[in-house]
């Protein structure tokens, strides 16, 4: 019952059968020696581990040189057999073995009590990206172990390797797609839903017409308008442009016109006992309470707008972008050239993503969703 | 209900400003082609001639509801290869079309909203869960999955699957995403004291989720339906757009902006807004049964 409770037993009681599998079909021969002794050393510290009941007791020094050689023997197992290509029944063994092992440490991570201040947040980062190497590491020895043709699914690494050689025509791409494209039509469709939802604002009437309408018109395929946007403003990225604007609208419109309407009547009749003029009651209460609505639709916007851009450029487009690149190679098979452009591509959609909650946070300090948890 | 009177004098407003739009939209054109003909064109001719033209840059409303009409019913009825006449769906009418892009809608929404419920109940009650896997799919969410569709597409072409499941697939990595998040919110929306009620009846953690999670989650499950299949949809159309396929909405979206068929490519375009208007309505419609005998009716 003990051992039931303490965290990662069963993932703990996993890695020792995979290697004791390991052993049995016949990998103490085959396998490179210091993947299993690397393995066979995790799994007797974990035993340790589990035995002693090993917990936040500890002091955390400990917990952390002990949580170091897990990731370091983790590290040398799974760099080893990286280098294999060769599906046998040892070797699926021994990845499921690291595989729980990754598991495991996540567990520990995320039960670990968090240290105070900035390395606390440092090791707030670290399951996730635990995480994250273990799923890209997957996909490269499986890759590579059942030699997956390179037209199907590009290992990690030679899109690593895409990206280092095709850095100017990514650049060309990213400079034609997101900045001209989505940025700029980000820029236009928020000022635009802004303005409007300011104007709205001033009758009750239209605002009870509009919500409704609005609400409506976010959930249509707006994508679908490429093609007529295309037809009207021709190949270059102005089309693109417009097709983000009509995506972006209406989700910041709503939201504004909703976080407009968020002060209660209270707070409204004290600016007016204040005898605040409009534009006061608008810069000093309502506009201030409306900000996490906002940035509630500038974030739903700020992903749209990449989608936007992207996806209008396979309506037509000059030689350059990311839409027209991922097309066309994947017409020419050039699939690490695809995966390149959508790794630039989520790593821009990040930053900007990112970017949009730094000022967020920024803006809205006061905000209990920004409370520090 | 007292919405309803400024809806419709919204949605008058935008049909008027969409009937203003319409005539400086065509009117070079019109210009042109009387300029061509050696006529003056009036401003009472230059108005019926931009509402009427075959091909024009924006479509006036009446003639986009004239195609749409003419896609679904008169095709079925009287076209040559209608469901009339040969008793299988013509694949020239837009009820064709858009059953195929619903079918991979449905599949995929089903899919995706399974898989979130799943991973939403996982990392409610799994910490490791929570703190590993929550991050990821906020990440996977910022990978413009609509514009890796073609890749996608091709290569399950390459391994052999074809049809239905690609679109499905796509339908479904946009569609787990607001149900996860939705659920999550709403299995964690309990508060202590609820949870505190099911302990002193020594509830197991099962039937802690079947009579107290659960339930609890339903508004915001119902909520996050509604987003996600409106994703699925955009998702199933824009997988349609870029392997040439030759059926569904998207499919006709993209012959439409070859062939310079304005009017096919915005009836493609209402058809998926009904589509959408239609499912989210449905969905809301079971929302309110649901939650009527739930009692958690508002």
């Amino acid at each position: 019952m003990r051992l039931q409770n303490q965290t990662g037993a069963f993932q703990a009681l996993g890695v020792a059968l995979a290697l004791m599998a390991v052993f049995i079909t016949g990998g103490w021969g085959a396998a490179p020696s210091n993947a299993i002794a690397a393995l066979t050393g995790a799994v007797f510290l974990l035993v340790i581990h589990h035995l002693l009941g090993w917990t936040r007791h500890n002091a955390p020094w400990v917990m952390a040189l002990f949580l170091l050689v897990m990731a370091s023997n983790l590290s040398i197992a799974g760099a080893r057999l990286t280098m294999r290509a060769a599906p046998e029944a040892w070797f699926g063994a021994a990845v499921v073995a690291v595989w729980l092992l990754a598991w495991w440490l996540v567990a520990q991570l995320s039960e670990a009590p968090r240290v105070r201040g900035i390395l606390g947040k440092l090791q707030a980062l670290l399951a996730p990206i635990l995480f994250g190497a273990t799923l890209l590491w997957l996909w490269e020895v499986i890759v590579r172990a059942l030699d997956v043709p390179r037209v199907i699914l590009p290992a990690p690494s030679a899109i690593w390797a895409r990206i280092l050689r095709s850095t100017d025509i990514l650049w060309v791409d990213f400079v034609q797609t997101f900045v001209k494209g989505a940025l700029s039509g980000y820029a236009i469709g928020v000022a635009a839903a802004l303005v409007f939802a300011l104007a709205v604002d001033r009758s009750d009437f239209l605002r009870r017409g509009l919500l409704p309408v609005g609400n409506f018109l976010a959930a249509l395929p707006i994508i679908g308008t490429a093609p007529i946007m295309v037809m009207w403003f021709g190949f270059d990225w102005p089309s693109k442009a417009a097709v983000v604007v009509a995506m972006v609208f209406f989700p910041v419109l709503v939201n504004t016109v909703q976080g407009l309407a968020a002060t209660e009547a209270m707070q409204r009749d004290l600016m007016r006992t204040y005898s605040a003029t409009w534009a006061q009651g608008l810069l000093k209460l309502r506009l201030p309470a409306a900000m996490p609505f906002i940035f509630n639709g500038l974030k739903i916007a700020s992903t749209l707008a990449l989608i936007g851009a992207i996806v209008a450029e396979f309506f037509g487009s000059p030689t350059r972008g990311m839409g027209f690149r991922i097309s066309t190679e994947v017409g020419r098979l050039q699939l690490d050239m695809v995966w390149a452009e959508i790794a630039v591509a989520a790593l821009a959609g990040s930053l900007f993503y990112g970017m949009i909650a730094l000022v967020e946070r920024w803006v809205t300090f006061w905000h209990p969703s920004q409370r520090g948890r | 209900m007292r919405n309803i009177f400024p809806v419709l004098t919204v949605t008058a407003a935008l049909i008027a400003f969409w009937y203003a739009a319409v005539i400086p939209m065509n009117a070079q054109w019109a210009q042109d082609q009387a300029r061509r003909a050696g006529t003056e064109l009036g401003f009472a001719a230059l108005v019926t001639d931009t509402m009427t033209q075959a091909r024009p840059r924006l479509p006036a409303p009446h003639q986009v509801a004239h195609e749409l009409w003419n896609s679904t019913v008169v095709e079925e009825m009287t076209g040559r290869r209608g469901f009339m006449n040969t008793g299988s769906l013509s694949n020239r009418s837009l009820i064709y079309h858009g059953w195929v892009t619903l079918s991979a809608t449905l599949l995929g929404f089903a899919i995706g909203s399974a898989l979130g419920i799943a991973l939403a109940v996982g990392i409610v009650h799994n910490r490791a869960m929570d703190a590993s896997v929550m991050p990821w799919a906020i990440a996977s969410q910022t990978i413009p999955i609509l514009a890796i569709a073609p890749m996608i597409i091709v290569v399950l072409n390459a391994v052999g699957i074809t049809g239905l499941v690609p679109k499905a697939i796509i339908s479904t990595y946009l569609s787990f995403f607001p149900v996860v998040v939705g659920m999550v919110k709403g299995l964690r929306a309990p508060d202590q004291m609820q949870l505190d009620l099911m302990k002193t009846y020594s509830a197991s953690g099962p039937q802690i989720f079947a009579k107290l999670r659960w339930p609890s989650a339903m508004p915001y499950l119902f909520a996050s339906l509604k987003v996600a299949i409106a994703a699925a949809l955009v998702g199933a159309i824009v997988a349609e757009l870029p392997t040439g396929a030759s059926a569904g909405l998207g499919a006709r979206l993209l012959s439409g902006s070859y062939f310079g068929q304005t009017l096919q490519i915005w009836a493609a375009l209402f058809a998926a807004a009904i589509l959408a208007a239609g499912m989210v309505a449905l969905i809301g419609l079971i929302q309110r049964i649901t939650l009527k005998r739930m009692g958690m009716a508002v």
